[in-house]
């Protein structure tokens, strides 16, 4: 039998497979003081004067153990790098278009991924300060912040 | 101890959008009976293979671990077999290190990939990213590299036009290559019109999807004229893999790509690889990152790729002939294409794009959003 393209058999396949990932004591530490509180932390390595948003445990520059180093950062920021997704897919978590940046909060050294809304599209720019929105009902996960939005 | 390690044959399927007729373990059975036929090879346990290194993805494959049920079609069945699911400049660098330590005089290296069948190829680099903080706000590696662009667009001062030229060239010089995904010619027009998909990512300067595989037979030195009277020698190797979070690394410096290339110059003794290297092919997944790996690897200083493009530094120095991954080569597999086509170049088959005289060139490989990570092969006459 000559299987042409129209009659080719495909298998419909999805991978889907419940899972439980554990966020470790440093993320756990880090969102659940996110969700309770509505506050950012960070974990300064003291020997190279870094505060890293999001938190880890070893510092990876001089490899310092700075697990109980925690310190707070302000929800206050400036985007150091954006993008605007024009392309809508499930992975995402709001319809495109929508801008995805990177920012430097306030108190921290690592530019930090999320979403900015609060501003058209055109107008966006590196070097915006931007103010972090808490979401009103948790989910437990980064996305307690539901947004930063420009500041002032 | 010999430093060098012989290619002897490469075997490959055409690029293309969509092999719907082919399983995965057809397209790599094809580069596999053509590598035995071409060399004569055997899997005898004294004299012959006795380790493969396969080359492919598990949420590609949809199927984890996805080697094991490529084993039989690779020759892997009862012996050594291992799997990088790096790009696949890593499995060559595996691969030499293996003989290269004495452990092995011959080693298989076949890789696949097919883009075509997953819904979305930014659903699948989504899962590259943790599900704490990363993932969830729909991170993927066309956006991630993304910022990168706009980044370095701004430091190298890098226009639509630049992109569009980029992107122009890998298409006419694609043309030229059998093996070449078949996108059509385009104008440079058609790109700056092309609409954004992650600003300043316009749809026309990513690679299109695409399925392809490949197979490369590896070799000591001291066994090479067993299978070939003209092997390609790698001579260098280096890879270094950046931070992960985007966050945390420099996106424009280079920081991997310059600590992979020092280690394969210096393995090769590349003092200046303006001079020293004759051909190059960069994985180039985004037309940006063409100009950003050449700044990288020394080809161009940095802050200047603008002018190196303007003044057809690309064709100069003999960048990309094989149209690039930016005309389509899976992901995964773009280094090990690299790869080939500086094969091809050093045997003098790569037909009518041949440069005359190429003694060294230089394949290059990434993973991972904006370049986390680099590999670098010196190849040589």
């Amino acid at each position: 039998m000559n299987i042409e393209k129209d009659n080719q058999f495909v298998i419909e396949g999805k991978l889907a497979l419940p899972y439980q990932y554990f966020s470790g004591r440093t993320g756990s530490r880090f969102l659940i003081r996110l969700r309770d509180d509505k506050k950012i932390n960070g974990l300064k390595c003291n020997a190279c004067n870094k505060v890293f948003v999001p938190p880890r445990s070893t510092c990876e520059i001089c490899g310092e153990t700075i697990q109980d180093n925690w310190v707070e950062v302000k929800d206050t920021g400036t985007v150091t790098g954006f993008t605007v997704v024009r392309y809508s897919e499930p992975h995402q978590p709001v319809k495109a278009p929508y801008i995805l940046a990177l920012i430097k909060l306030d108190g921290a050294d690592t530019p930090f991924a999320h979403i900015v809304q609060g501003i058209a599209i055109e107008n966006m720019k590196v070097g915006l300060k931007v103010k972090a929105k808490f979401a009103e009902k948790t989910t437990s996960t980064i996305m307690d912040i539901n947004c930063f939005m420009p500041a002032g | 101890m010999s430093r060098r390690v012989a290619v002897c044959a490469v075997a490959q399927i055409k690029n293309e959008p969509d092999i719907w007729y082919q399983r995965f373990q057809g397209m790599l059975l094809e580069c596999f009976e053509e590598l035995i036929k071409k060399t004569g090879v055997t899997f005898d346990m004294d004299k012959g293979i006795r380790n493969i290194v396969t080359c492919s993805d598990d949420v590609f494959d949809a199927r984890t671990i996805s080697d094991s049920g490529m084993a039989d079609v690779v020759g892997a069945h009862l012996r050594g077999e291992k799997k990088s699911a790096q790009n696949g400049i890593n499995a060559l660098g595996y691969g030499m290190s293996m003989i290269l330590s004495g452990h092995d005089d011959l080693v298989l290296v076949m890789g696949h990939c097919k883009e075509s069948q997953s819904e979305s190829r930014n659903m699948c680099t989504n899962l590259a990213y943790d599900p704490f903080y990363l993932r969830p706000l729909g991170l993927d590696f066309l956006n991630v590299s993304a910022f990168q662009a706009r980044e370095f667009m701004k430091k190298s001062n890098i226009t639509d036009e630049h992109l569009a030229k980029i992107v122009v060239r890998s298409r006419k010089n694609a043309s030229k290559n059998p093996f070449a995904r078949e996108n059509g010619s385009i104008s440079e027009k058609d790109v700056i019109s092309s609409p954004y998909l992650s600003d300043p990512v316009r749809e026309l300067h990513q690679y299109p999807v695409t399925d392809w595989a490949v197979g490369l037979l590896l070799c000591c030195e001291e066994r090479a004229n067993e299978f070939t009277d003209k092997p390609v020698w790698l001579t260098g190797f280096g890879n270094c893999m950046d931070s992960y979070f985007p966050g945390d690394r420099e996106l424009t410096s280079n920081f991997a790509l310059k600590k992979a290339a020092a280690r394969a110059y210096k393995m090769a003794g590349v003092k200046d690889p303006k001079t020293d290297i004759d051909l190059f092919e960069l994985n180039d997944a985004i037309a940006y990152q063409l100009p950003l790996w050449a700044e990288g690897l020394g080809l161009v200083p940095e802050g200047e790729s603008d002018l190196w493009v303007e003044s057809d530094g690309m064709d100069r120095h003999h960048v990309n002939l094989s149209g690039g991954m930016l005309n389509g080569n899976p992901i995964m597999l773009s280094g090990l294409a690299r790869a080939v086509e500086c094969f091809l170049q050093l045997r003098g088959e790569a037909e009518n794009r041949q440069v005359d005289g190429v003694k060294r060139a230089l394949a290059h490989g990434t993973t991972g959003g904006a370049g986390q990570h680099h590999g670098v092969i010196i190849l040589e006459k």
